[in-house]
């Protein structure tokens, strides 16, 4: 192979691996994963002595021992565990010689342009039986009343939610607003239908934007020892926690529930 | 109300929650109902405990130990990463109640009650987090005897 040959070679791999990278973040996998999952493609791929370094916030890898070092910034993380398994699984193939290289950043680009994801509506479905089955078995005392509230108030919040986070760049804006909605929502309700008790409509519906997956991700990095990923996706939830605390705690002081 | 009954009602719902948390973090689909599985399971742990009377602590505990090594099972099965499993489950887990109730306090102006409240908070989400170290630990040491059999019975 010429010089210039493989310097194309290696920038191909590069691309490969950063963009497989990128991916799993944003769909939001463990530290330790990611750099797995980049590092066997290199070695896959030939190359001896691949190096990574991953951060919520940006890549870094090299080949061969820093001849060539490139990084990419990652600046949106979004919750789609699919793309995940979608990486991880054309990864294993290509370990097994299942697919070639060419197939490879062929399906890794198509899986980056067409993210998949399940339609709105279902996603709506789900936030619906979520709120209102968690109430109860949170609650413990299986009052049917506020049944199928949780629903409504969890199903409005949520796709309010899902809808404001494509306008704004702030971050944690849209968990606040959302849950400024469903505090209205709830005690709207709790005015029309006395019997009905707000705690437990709010602990229900908030239950659809609680950040589980965050801290839990956060949790296994800090134990496989990537600590800087851990405390910033601890932080990041503790703040996801506040916003929505803040915008139901304003709701209940302003309406007066 | 009779408690055939209320198990009953606790397992559908877990499995539902569960399964509905999945949908919206876009799980795969092929492992969705093991999902749903993984969160009855750990869920029913939990709330037997509790019945029983083993406090905060020790059944979330459990039931993060029991979700752990589920997704472990389940992901040699499925051959999927262990988050995919092991997130939907946890959600009946994560302490929705005390966290709720911390900012009610603290909204009437209660802030004694609002810190014990967080303070339950973080036992639960510790208790959580201990019981999910302890199954990878577990399977770590279970893998390292398997491969020191292995090798023994290669020797000979």
């Amino acid at each position: 192979m010429t010089n210039k040959e493989s310097e194309k070679f290696y920038q191909e791999i590069l691309d490969i691996c950063l963009t497989a990278g990128r991916l799993m973040i944003e769909g939001g996998s463990e530290m330790y994963r990611v750099e797995d999952t980049m590092l066997r493609i290199a070695r896959n791929a030939g190359i001896d002595d691949p190096r990574v370094f991953a951060t919520p916030t940006g890549i870094f890898m090299s080949l061969d021992g820093g001849d060539m070092m490139q990084m990419k910034q990652i600046r949106d993380r979004n919750i789609n565990l699919e793309l995940v398994d979608r990486v991880n699984d054309l990864s294993r193939q290509f370990a097994t010689k299942k697919i070639n290289l060419t197939q490879l950043r062929q399906a890794i680009l198509d899986v980056a342009t067409n993210t998949p994801a399940f339609p709105l509506w279902l996603q709506a479905v789900g936030a619906a039986t979520l709120s209102a089955t968690l109430m109860v078995l949170f609650m413990d005392d299986y009052d049917w009343v506020d049944f199928p509230a949780a629903a409504v108030v969890g199903v409005l919040g949520y796709v309010f939610y899902v809808y404001f986070k494509r306008y704004t760049k702030v971050r944690f804006l849209s968990e606040l607003v959302s849950a400024m909605l469903m505090g209205m929502a709830a005690i709207g309700i709790h005015f029309m239908f006395p019997q009905t008790i707000v705690d437990n409509i709010l602990i229900g519906a908030l239950m659809t934007l609680v950040p589980g997956l965050a801290l839990t991700n956060a949790l296994r990095d800090l134990f496989m020892g990537d600590l800087l990923s851990g405390v910033v996706r601890m932080f990041e939830a503790t703040l996801t926690a506040l916003a929505l605390g803040g915008g139901v705690a304003i709701m209940i002081k302003f309406l007066g529930a | 109300m009779p408690f055939w009954l209320e198990i009953l009602i606790n397992i559908i719902f877990s499995y539902v929650a569960s399964v509905g948390f999945a949908l919206t973090i876009n799980v795969p689909h092929r492992v969705l109902n093991l999902a749903g599985v993984s969160g009855i399971i750990g869920w029913m742990t939990y709330w037997l405990l509790a019945k029983a009377g083993s406090g905060r602590m020790l059944s979330n505990l459990m039931g993060a130990f029991i979700i752990g090594i589920m997704g472990l099972i389940f992901a040699r099965i499925k051959k999927a990463p262990v988050t995919v499993f092991n997130i939907p489950a946890l959600v009946p887990l994560v302490p929705g109640v005390p966290a709720y109730q911390a900012v009610r306090s603290l909204v009437n102006g209660d802030v004694d009650a609002g810190e014990a409240a967080i303070l339950r908070v973080a036992v639960v989400t510790c208790s959580i987090a201990l019981g999910i170290l302890l199954s990878t630990m577990f399977t770590e040491m279970l893998n390292r005897t398997r491969k020191v059999y292995k090798n023994k019975r290669k020797r000979i």
